[in-house]
């Protein structure tokens, strides 16, 4: 299913046909004998695991004729999607890409490996303030690949003024019926905490509930809790203010100049994508080969070029023109970036807290 | 039977490989998911099998009662709309002329040849704001307004002073065309087998006998497509009733279904044990039905035998 969980990445049916095809390349190559490693300890290949266009469009087939690794690319549209494959065991993958707060589940799970970083000298490519995190202290297991936020995506000629409060969605009913909220309980309630003024990763239940009255007295006023299409709605014109992730927000920017994105007053969530080595992974060679190449200042510019998503890659960054360096959508300012935080996780009395509030409010 | 006891070769060979289908695809699945309705989560990834009944009594809180309820009730909604529809569609195929039925019935199964996340969005794309019906309606409104300036009236704007789209999507509504949409074939393929086979002569008799079109419908046409009738309504509820892409993608915010809580249970909440003994709440319900049906239709061949 199309379940928009943590990150949305697909709804890019303009890139979708090319990936897909991209990957059945990429497959097919995979088929064939190279004889140029056949001595190395590994067979020169590699199956990646991805979100959809989360690549640069000739990064795989540089990456072969660097190293002359085959790439198998396969895409997950959700990191429920991610974590639920790979919970059985690990199905064949050597690198993958989880969200910062799956990072830290999967760590909890024993379900990846520590990485060998003296076999990863890009690293030192990586923006200083990235490179420990919180929910993986000393980045064991993970390097940055991507980060972005999620705010107010709106459409500038319906608007007041910019929205820049999460009242306008939570506590309002001047935009009423014009509103759309994500889909995935998390991310929702723990908006609503910034909105009242709680950290993002409060566990008080008290506030929960709080949170929940304020949704449920909310409702009449909202169009739909959207599936991963929050940006496609606002496009259309179907609705006029809707929370989303600031990728999904870029995207119809490039195809229409009324729309904005904002992250309010209150501050909103950061994410952060992950590469990341799963236990069991059949190349761990060639993996850290492939992080390693990910993280060199061309071929990182290549695809934050490609996707417009925000790089950790302080090199890559100045490879590219000022338009994407200096766009507010793709990095916010420090000051906005402070309000923000970073989901942890938060435990499975937490997780079932979160859901059951989430039925209720779309039950009553 | 007698043929087969003489080639247990032949029988072997054709019963083996469905049988182990069955077993392999279906019901080792099944059999597991059943063992896991009666875990307890320890930690991320493991289920301890325990056979406690706590999910099964956490499923009769009234918060999920309300959630069945309510998914019963859109499959029953979207079962009656089916039922009415599917038969006007099965009876204008039975009498059209011999050549055009495998096409009509052709365009009853058309869509299915397309996925339907692919055909849930095109209908997002005829039922939004600014979709095809909104579309058709404003031409409409346009040509009504400019009738109205030809006679010289157009400042009364009798129409409203512009447009007003309809707002079809995101609500209950937009679940339940979704949901007739997508089962209506269903219910099309069985009433339409049943009404095929129907002697003809019946129907003739009944109308040489004085009964008029409305009765000989009710008492003739109906009984002797009653078992049809029972087939539809049950593959058709069946599926309605487990659907969670379509309130998903056409629902507002009050149109959650057992279905999409069951669906959060595997994904997000991380909870299989409950996401399982949910499921198998429905489960049981298909079964009750299907009972049900065995039970009417043993009914009706003993009376038959009677008679």
């Amino acid at each position: 299913m199309l379940q928009g969980n943590l990150m949305t990445k697909d709804n890019r049916s303009r890139f979708s046909r090319r990936s897909f095809l991209a990957a059945l390349g990429a497959t097919a190559a995979g088929l064939k004998f190279s004889p140029r490693l056949a001595l190395a300890a590994e067979a020169p290949k590699l199956n990646f695991y991805n979100w959809d266009t989360y690549i640069g469009e000739d990064t795989l087939d540089d990456f072969r004729d660097a190293t002359g690794i085959d790439v198998t690319m396969d895409l997950f549209a959700d990191n429920d999607e991610l974590f639920a494959k790979l919970k059985g065991g690990n199905p064949g993958y050597d690198v993958i890409v989880p969200t910062n707060d799956y990072v830290e589940r999967m760590i909890t799970a024993g379900m990846l490996v520590p990485l060998d970083h003296s076999r990863i000298p890009n690293t030192s490519n990586i923006d200083p303030t990235f490179r420990d995190a919180a929910f993986d202290p000393g980045r064991k297991y993970s390097l940055p690949y991507m980060w972005g936020t999620i705010g107010i995506g709106y459409r500038k000629s319906r608007v007041d003024a910019v929205p820049d409060s999460w009242k306008w969605v939570f506590d309002s009913d001047r935009y009423a019926r014009k509103i759309a909220l994500m889909g995935d309980a998390p991310t929702v309630i723990q908006m609503g905490m910034k909105y009242l003024g709680y950290p993002l990763n409060d566990t008080d239940p008290a506030h929960i509930k709080q949170v929940e009255e304020m949704l449920i007295k909310q409702k009449p006023n909202v169009l739909v809790f959207a599936e991963d299409n929050g940006q496609d709605l606002l496009l259309s014109g179907e609705v006029d203010v809707v929370m989303e992730w600031n990728g999904d927000i870029l995207q119809v920017m490039e195809e229409d100049d009324d729309i904005g994105y904002v992250v309010p007053k209150e501050g909103g969530l950061l994410w952060q994508d992950c590469l990341c080595i799963p236990t069991g992974a059949p190349h761990p060679e060639n993996a850290h080969v492939f992080i390693n190449y990910i993280l060199d200042a061309e071929a990182g510019a290549e695809i934050a070029n490609f996707i417009q998503y925000a790089t950790p890659n302080a090199a890559a960054r100045k490879l590219l023109p000022a338009e994407y360096n200096t766009n507010p959508a793709i990095f916010p300012s420090q000051e906005t970036i402070e309000r923000c935080e970073v989901a942890t996780y938060n435990g499975a009395e937490y997780t079932r807290m979160i859901d059951e509030a989430y039925t209720r409010i779309m039950a009553s | 039977m007698d043929s087969w006891r003489k080639n247990p070769l032949i029988f072997w060979v054709f019963a083996v490989p469905p049988a182990a289908w069955l077993l392999l695809f279906f019901l080792t699945p099944l059999a597991l998911i059943w063992v896991f309705s009666f875990g307890e989560k320890s930690g991320l990834i493991d289920i301890h099998i325990t056979w406690t009944a706590d999910n099964y009594m956490r499923a009769l809180d009234p918060l999920y009662l309300q959630i069945f309820l309510k998914s019963f009730w859109f499959a029953g909604v979207t079962t009656a709309v089916c039922l009415i529809v599917g038969f006007v569609v099965a009876i204008a195929i039975t009498f059209a002329p011999g050549r055009q039925r495998p096409i009509l019935l052709l365009l009853v199964m058309l869509p299915f040849w397309t996925n339907l996340l692919i055909r849930t969005y095109a209908l997002i794309a005829i039922l939004r704001t600014k979709g095809s019906v909104n579309a058709a309606l404003e031409h409409f409104w346009d040509w009504g307004n400019g009738l109205l300036a030809l006679l010289g009236v157009e400042h009364l704007q009798l129409l409203g002073a512009q447009f007003e789209p309809l707002h079809l999507l995101y609500n209950n509504f937009a679940v339940v065309v979704g949901l007739v949409y997508v089962h209506l074939p269903f219910m099309v393929l069985p009433l339409y087998a049943a009404l095929d086979r129907m002697d003809r002569s019946y129907i003739e008799a009944s109308l040489d006998l004085g009964a008029g079109q409305l009765r000989t419908f009710r008492s003739v046409v109906i009984p002797m497509a009653a078992p049809a009738i029972v087939s539809g309504v049950i593959i058709t509820f069946v599926p309605a009733l487990g659907s969670f892409l379509t309130p998903d993608l056409l629902g507002g915010t009050d149109s959650q279904m057992i279905a999409n809580v069951i669906e959060r249970q595997f994904k997000s909440a991380n909870d299989w044990p409950f996401g399982a003994a949910l499921s198998f709440i429905l489960m049981y319900v298909t079964f009750f039905a299907i009972a049900l049906r065995s039970v009417w239709s043993a009914r009706r061949d003993a009376r038959e035998a009677l008679a």
